[in-house]
């Protein structure tokens, strides 16, 4: 059972300077070069408070808000896929060895993060990217290694964006599941309502010794949550979409939005679901030692669809209906679930303002 | 791998219109420049070395655009000397900046700028080393980055494909973790239809792109047009950005507006 705690502003610096005591590098929202990104933090000075984002298709804002509580930010460009799934990682190196060749290990230790601040479609995001590289007879030990020493404090929130959408994909804006522990900005942002999500949560909880939440508290949350959910604008009718797009294969639509994308990868990348990867080998120039790296890939590179001869999708159009049919249709055969979690990054950090509820709705009609 | 009986291979580098840049990243690879010297023989690099070996060179590098009559025929030469031949450089690859000449007229700069214009005999544009002669490998970049060229170097040497991806900056800009210019700051960015290779150098510090690798393999330059209009661009700022280093690569020589006067 979830237990719920009160906690003012010095608690929540407790909780980071606890979880470094114990080992992990906390990372969590602060501001860098106009936008609220994720990078390590050491304590609640570190947040941006008193910032809030202004977001539209291809447009991001960060303006000062007085009234703006730490996570009222809402999202920014980065996700969490970052310090779970990295941009860039090395597999493995190899060295010339007396004509034949030697594997070297991979000597770094996973590192233990603490995640603070994550929002509840982000949670659902995680789960996304745990079925996928850790739910089939594949695993990604790079992931699960840092996924096994995750801890999460979730925050749940109270303001939207206008790029939001996680209310119709069903995902947020309240966390659910998948957290230690989370929490719920109350009282203009000043206070919290913390609940446990995990024994390990509970542990943290229990060691800090917060107060019980009074249960005024606990409906305030709620209702600041509800409304956070009431304000979005955008949506996704999910009720026979997968049919609906998998029949809508030869749309019109899709040239009219191939006019618009530039296949620069910005969304794929900027989406904390997509995972695709490409496998690129190095060698010192002398030949002595060779090295294996993945990094971030993207179906709306030409290369992403290489095959002996060429690439298949050779035109944008085919790109983005790949793209979209994927998260929004194929995702749900492949994985249960759509690949869309509904945090809007993808329309907001579109150079181009292309905006996904927009073209699955025209798509439809 | 060659084996080590195999001699070296023969590597010449050869200068056309250019600010010598490019070369220099050869030079400018100081930890592994021994290791280059072992592996390969440097016959030709007259910026380096005053020793001059004659062709035929396994691999020749070529700086520079063409701009005289006398340099249109010395290309020809050069590539009946080299086996392959690489191209570094906006200059070789797009005609390089001196390529905005193609837009007007060069006998008034010449008259302009020389005090004896009747000693220069100049070509009226600057075009790329492809225009001329067939090109086996072009390396983008104003200048290139030396990781590619020695990437270049070494996957020749190993008998590899070379790691050079003709996708857009955005993709290492968001690999890097930079907060995108263009939307968060509204600052027009080349990004989106430039080729990768410089580790989005100029995003990194809040800066737009300038273009420097040159058109990526699908350049919708049209909608990026229109996304600065947007941002409150003049059609004379569209013009502009695209009118850098590679302003006569063809999408972006297009995106300018093919017919308009500088």
């Amino acid at each position: 059972m979830p237990r719920f705690f009160r906690l003012d502003e010095p608690a929540l610096d407790g909780l980071i300077e606890a979880l470094r005591q114990q080992g992990y590098t906390a990372v969590g929202p602060r501001v860098r070069d106009g936008a609220v990104i994720y990078d390590e933090i050491s304590s609640v000075a570190d947040l941006p408070q008193g910032w809030a984002s202004e977001q539209e298709a291809g447009k991001y804002r960060l303006n000062r808000d007085p009234s703006a509580g730490p996570f009222d930010y809402v999202i920014g460009p980065s996700s969490w896929k970052q310090w779970l799934h990295p941009p860039e990682a090395r597999l493995f190196a190899a060295e010339r060895e007396n004509g034949a060749f030697r594997i070297l290990p991979n000597t770094t230790s996973a590192p233990r993060y603490a995640l603070v601040g994550v929002r509840a479609c982000e949670l659902a995001a995680i789960a996304i990217q745990d079925r996928v590289l850790l739910g089939d007879r594949y695993t990604d030990p790079i992931y699960q290694a840092r996924r096994k020493a995750l801890f999460v404090v979730a925050v749940n929130c109270t303001r939207s964006a206008a790029t939001c959408f996680c209310a119709s994909m069903q995902t947020g804006p309240r966390a659910v599941e998948g957290f230690d522990l989370a929490l719920t900005p109350v009282g203009n942002g000043r206070q919290y309502l913390g609940e446990t999500g995990t024994d390990a949560g509970a542990a943290v909880a229990g060691e800090l010794g917060w107060p019980e939440a009074p249960p005024e508290m606990m409906s305030e949350a709620a209702e600041t949550v509800r409304a956070a959910a009431r304000a979005q604008t955008r949506n996704v009718a999910l009720e026979g979409l997968a049919e609906a797009l998998t029949a809508a294969a030869e749309h019109p639509r899709w040239e009219t939005v191939a006019k618009r994308c530039m296949a620069c990868g910005n969304c794929t990348l900027a989406c904390p679901t997509c995972f695709c990867t490409t496998v690129e080998d190095t060698s010192t120039v002398d030949g002595a030692r060779a090295e294996r790296w993945r990094k971030w890939d993207s179906c709306f590179t030409q290369s992403f669809s290489y095959i002996h001869g060429g690439s298949v999708r050779t035109s944008v159009k085919s790109r983005y209906r790949q793209w979209l049919t994927h998260k929004l249709a194929y995702w749900q055969q492949q994985f249960g679930t759509p690949g869309c979690v509904g945090c809007g990054r993808c329309i907001t950090w579109c150079p181009a303002g292309i905006d996904l509820t927009e073209e699955a709705r025209a798509l439809r009609a | 791998m060659r084996s080590k009986s195999q001699a070296r291979p023969k590597v010449g580098v050869f200068k056309f219109a250019s600010c010598d840049g490019c070369q220099l990243s050869l030079l400018d690879a100081e930890d592994e420049l021994l290791a280059v010297a072992r592996a390969i023989d440097i016959a030709y690099f007259p910026e380096a070395s005053s020793i001059m070996k004659k062709g035929p060179y396994d691999i020749g590098l070529v700086e520079g655009s063409v701009t005289t009559h006398h340099d249109a025929e010395r290309i020809q030469h050069i590539r009946r000397q080299c086996r392959t031949l690489i191209t570094i450089g906006a200059c070789a690859t797009a005609g390089g900046i001196q390529a905005l000449r193609n837009w007007a007229e060069v006998d008034e700069f010449v008259r302009a700028v020389y005090a004896s214009p009747q000693f220069i005999s100049t070509l009226k544009t600057s075009t790329s080393i492809a225009e001329h002669v067939p090109v086996d490998f072009e390396l983008r970049g104003c200048p290139i980055s030396k990781h590619q060229l020695l990437e270049v170097i070494s996957a020749t040497l190993a008998g590899r494909k070379p790691n050079v991806p003709t996708y857009s900056v955005c993709m290492e800009c968001k690999r890097r973790g930079n907060v995108c210019t263009m939307v968060a700051h509204g600052t027009p960015c080349l990004g989106p239809v430039t080729q990768a290779g410089c580790g989005a150098l100029c995003p990194a510090y809040n800066r737009g792109c300038y273009g420097c690798f040159g058109p990526m393999e699908s350049p919708n330059t049209a909608s990026l047009s229109q996304q600065f209009r947007v941002l409150g661009q003049s059609s004379g700022d569209i013009t502009r950005a695209f009118r850098g280093f590679n302003a006569w690569a063809w999408p972006f020589r297009q995106a300018s507006g093919e017919g308009h006067r500088s």
